[in-house]
């Protein structure tokens, strides 16, 4: 019988976070399809993330297992999940939105002429799955259309982990074929660019600075800001691309988290990958001149304006204000 | 190295978006269009392959007549000669479709290898570069700042979440996906400008690929997101805002 399958993904040891995501929203495509849904952990030694797993409320647990599969190679994956999904045949196949999985999902779908629908932030009756479209300016609403397995991988935060029932499932072991000459990329280990000497994710106050800024000669606008303030200054990915302030100070997905009491983001449009890494700050203020820019979506004071006419008002207003 | 290097053409990023009478994609006419920044850095990173190993840089690019703008650009930045997939209905094909057609005008050419942007400014899939891979059976590599020749194949530099990094080595021919931010971008200069005028430039027509299956995933309606906090606007000049916000900031949130 055909079923719901969500690939869980291990971090430091544990089932990470938004796999948990992945598989909430498997379980609300299980309640719109009737499906079972059943939840996938790969490796060379998936017993611990197996037992993790069955204890959450689904049908089965899978251990896809390998002593190839030690670590992550898009080869070792796609050809253990493909031979899988050969063997069980799936109509949704759900995988959190991660780096591993942007890395090989989507070949594995083309490998069985699909195409993933990815980084979904909802999921509508039909289904219709809701995904951002330029940088998060817009939502698309996209259905699958063919009779093969629908790929689907979810956003960080577009679902809640913590509303997931307990259970115990049964837990079987897959074993794939896989020879050495299939792994064509050899991994390194990970490795941290350089000690990191300001830590943002500790300071009550930040300063953002986002590519409306247009120079890096413009950059002591903010500076002047933050130092009103007495805040420490960061920046969106751009900035720190193009060099004009270190990457230590970059904010986002590829950069630190930071959940300060005041996020003053100057210039900066919102995308997804930026948003992940402060929108749990407890008071967010943007200055944009565009009045549609995602950031406003999770803003509670907005400025819609010039950045090079607000920015130096409010440094003096908060000059006199002290 | 024999290089090619896909490279979309995309809605500038400062353009207004429209939401068009079909509902289904923005209003294109009276929008200017640019290079995918990510593409940028992939080129960035071929262009400096060549420059230290010798060889080739090719950019293809599929899209209607209005992307030969965008190839002309690379071309003008010191790509060697650029290949035009044209194909007005893009936008009806799904990520496999669109690789597909990107994958068959790879095909006769060989590269050594095959370089994409990790993702579109537009509809950002993050996807057509894995899905070549796939196509043209060949290993590959997402997320890449920094790219190096061994001799026996690449030693490149992955980026991965939370400021880590890994390096991981590959076989050639083989395809990489490029994040932005790994080098510095050159600008295009006159000379290359008036040189690009003069580079080889072959269009081939989608239909002339013979790639045209039905799509398994289709876009339906776009529109604008909804807010997911209740955000005070303050209005009125810069100085009014500015003395508004310091007001919210004092009183109503506590912060300062
Ligand atoms: C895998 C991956 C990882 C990524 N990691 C990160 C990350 O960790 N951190 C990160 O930030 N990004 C990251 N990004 C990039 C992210 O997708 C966006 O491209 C980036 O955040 C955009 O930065 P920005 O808002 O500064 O620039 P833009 O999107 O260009 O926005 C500039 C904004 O400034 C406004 N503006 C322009 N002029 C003015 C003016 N005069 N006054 C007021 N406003 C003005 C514009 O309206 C616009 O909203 C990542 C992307 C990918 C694919
Ligand atoms: N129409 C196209 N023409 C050329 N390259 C493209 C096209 N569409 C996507 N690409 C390449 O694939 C990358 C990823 O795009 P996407 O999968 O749409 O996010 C882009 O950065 C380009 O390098």
């Amino acid at each position: 019988m055909s079923a719901i399958f969500v690939i869980l993904e291990e971090n430091g040891g544990h089932i990470s976070r938004i796999s948990w995501e992945a598989l909430a929203a498997g379980t609300a495509l299980a309640e719109q399809t009737s499906l079972p849904l059943h939840a996938v952990v790969i490796g060379s030694s998936t017993e611990a993330l197996a037992a993790e797993a069955a204890a959450k409320q689904v049908a089965a647990v899978i251990r896809i297992e390998h002593a190839l599969l030690n670590a992550y190679t898009p080869d070792g994956w796609t050809s253990a999940l493909h031979q899988f999904l050969t063997a069980n045949p799936a109509t949704y196949v759900i995988f959190p939105h991660t780096y591993q999985v942007r890395d090989y999902a989507p070949a594995l779908a083309a490998r069985m002429n699909q195409v993933l629908i990815g980084d979904v932030t909802g999921i509508a009756a039909g289904p219709v799955f809701t995904r951002q479209l330029l940088q998060g300016r817009l939502n698309g609403s996209y259905k699958h259309a063919s009779d093969g397995p629908c790929f689907v991988s979810v956003q960080a935060g577009a679902f809640r982990a913590d509303a997931l029932a307990v259970g115990s499932a049964s837990v079987t072991t897959f074993a794939p074929t896989i020879e050495p000459s299939q792994i064509r990329t050899k991994p390194g280990a990970p490795f941290r660019a350089s000690a990191q000497t300001v830590d943002l994710s500790s300071a009550p106050l930040i300063v953002s600075v986002g590519r409306g800024i247009k120079e890096a000669d413009n950059l002591p606008l903010v500076q002047d800001l933050a130092a009103a303030l007495g805040a420490e200054l960061a920046a969106s990915r751009p900035i720190c691309d193009n060099g004009w302030l270190p990457m230590e100070r970059q904010v986002g997905s590829s950069g630190q988290t930071v959940a300060p009491k005041l996020y003053l983001a100057v210039g900066i449009s919102g995308a997804i990958q930026h948003l992940v890494g402060m929108k749990a700050s407890q008071c967010i203020v943007a200055i944009n001149k565009d009045p549609d820019a995602p950031i406003f979506e999770v803003a509670d004071y907005g400025i819609v304006g010039d950045l090079f006419e607000v920015v130096p008002a409010l440094t003096e207003a908060i000059k006199s204000a002290k | 190295m024999k290089i090619v290097v896909a490279i979309k053409q995309v809605p500038d990023r400062d353009a207004p978006v429209r939401i068009d009478a079909s509902g289904k994609w923005i209003e294109e006419s009276g929008l200017q269009f640019a290079m995918n920044e990510p593409d940028a850095y992939a080129l960035e990173e071929a262009l400096r392959l060549k420059e230290a190993q010798g060889g080739e840089v090719i950019v293809l690019s599929a899209g209607p007549e209005r992307v030969g703008t965008t190839i002309r650009e690379a071309l003008a930045k010191g790509a060697d000669r650029a290949i035009h997939i044209t194909a007005d209905d893009l936008g009806t094909r799904d990520a496999l479709g669109v690789a597909k057609l990107i994958a068959e005008a790879i095909k006769p050419e060989s590269p050594d290898l095959i370089l994409t942007g990790l993702q579109s400014e537009d509809l950002g899939l993050g996807q057509t570069g894995v899905i070549l891979a796939e196509l043209l059976n060949l290993p590959h590599a997402s997320l890449i700042l920094h790219v190096e020749a061994t001799g026996t194949g690449l030693k490149v530099k992955r980026e991965l979440e939370a400021g880590w990094f890994q390096e991981i080595e590959l076989p050639t021919p083989a395809v990489l996906t490029i994040q932005s931010g790994g080098n510095k971008l050159r600008y295009a200069t006159l000379m290359g400008i008036k040189k690009a005028k003069t580079k080889e430039f072959r269009a081939v027509s989608a239909a002339d690929l013979g790639q045209s299956s039905a799509p398994t995933v289709t876009l339906g309606q776009i529109a604008l997101p909804s807010k997911q906090r209740s955000t005070q606007i303050l209005s009125g000049s810069a100085k009014e805002a500015a003395a508004a916000l310091v007001e919210k900031l004092k009183f109503e949130a506590r912060i300062i």
